[in-house]
């Protein structure tokens, strides 16, 4: 099965009916899936921190949110992450690409890969590493773990991973 | 009219309606006003009021009033690009506009200068905008409310706040009795 569409079932078996999205090139796929989904309302976002107050909402609302987004913008995502996901406890999925890991073909992504593992560490946030193709069997476990858990959890998704899926 | 007095006006409109709040003092008005469980106070995360209040509406049926201000409006400028292609029909966006930031001191906005926030959401798409001035915000929003079709308000204000008390509910108590009562309505 295509990865991309793995992955939209993997939301749809943990219910998740409601994602907001800020393109990267490695997650364009994944994005067309969640598009396609009838069962899934997809709410494209300018801005991550804007995207954390519609999942929020979207949880208010009684409806499972995840998030798919760019490691780049963890720096900009603090603030929403700690005073509204956090504070409120709320569950949270964040399929993240982990721009700036080996095979990355833009050095200024390095940057940001550098703080995206300690930046998660310093705000307790469970992170999940997808490196190799057969990581992606973890994913239903980790969304079911964080609607159990009600907290945000990243799931970093590589270069590596990409290419292999 | 300062916004106090704006928030305060509005509150006999609001009958069952769920009410998504600005950080700060706006929430701390609502909170001394009008406290009921239907009340989502925002206590962090300056700019998503809109947001949160996008996101509840196209997620059930019950109508949603967001309650924000031109500084949060400013913050995340992008929500009215956003709100403008995902219009939900139960969704009321008040944005009471005093030209300032009221919680940290009143600094001036660019929305109290060369700026109309309302000629920025019918630009970024949204279908049906409205401004007005403090003294209307009322009968506007009664009328929104009742109207089945999402309406961004532009309520034009002055500047200016009154003592208002901190709010001390636990944010988790906040969210699960405003869940209780999404879960009533739907």
């Amino acid at each position: 099965m295509d990865i991309n569409e793995r992955i939209v079932d993997d939301f749809i078996r943990n219910e998740i009916g409601f994602v907001t999205t800020v393109p990267c090139k490695q997650l364009s796929g994944v994005i067309d899936a969640v598009e396609k989904h009838d069962q899934i309302h997809h709410v494209p976002c300018n801005h991550e921190a804007e995207g954390m107050g519609l999942c929020a909402g979207a949880f208010l609302g009684g409806t499972r949110p995840c998030i798919i987004m760019q490691n780049t913008a963890l720096g900009v995502t603090v603030n929403s992450l700690a005073a509204l996901i956090q504070y409120y406890q709320m569950p949270l999925p964040m399929l993240i690409s982990y721009r700036g890991e080996v095979g990355e073909k833009v050095a200024c992504q390095v940057e940001m890969a550098m703080h995206t593992k300690p930046i998660l560490q310093q705000m307790n946030i469970p992170s999940y590493h997808l490196h190799k193709a057969d990581d992606i069997e973890e994913l239903s476990a980790i969304l079911n773990h964080t609607f159990m858990a009600s907290k945000p959890t990243a799931i970093l998704a590589d270069a590596s991973f990409w290419s292999a899926t | 009219m300062i916004r106090s007095e704006v928030t305060k006006s509005i509150i006999p409109v609001i009958t069952d309606e769920l009410v998504v709040c600005n950080i700060g003092l706006p929430s701390q008005e609502l909170f001394m006003h009008d406290d009921q469980p239907s009340n989502f106070y925002m206590l962090g995360t300056m700019g998503l009021c809109s947001s949160i209040g996008l996101g509840l509406a196209l997620n059930q049926n019950a109508p949603v009033l967001a309650i924000d201000g031109d500084g949060s409006i400013l913050t995340n400028f992008g929500t009215l690009a956003t709100i403008a292609n995902n219009p939900a029909d139960n969704f009321t966006l008040l944005i009471i506009d005093n030209g300032s930031y009221g919680s940290t001191g009143d600094q001036p906005t660019y929305a109290g200068k060369k700026t109309s926030l309302s000629k920025v959401a019918k630009a970024c798409g949204c279908a049906n905008v409205i401004e007005c001035q403090g003294e209307e915000a009322a009968e506007e929003v009664g009328k929104a409310l009742k109207g089945n079709q999402m309406t961004i308000i532009v309520c034009k204000c002055e500047s200016g706040n009154v003592p208002v008390p901190n709010i001390l509910t636990h944010p988790v108590s906040i969210r699960d009795r405003f869940m209780t009562e999404v879960e009533a309505r739907n």
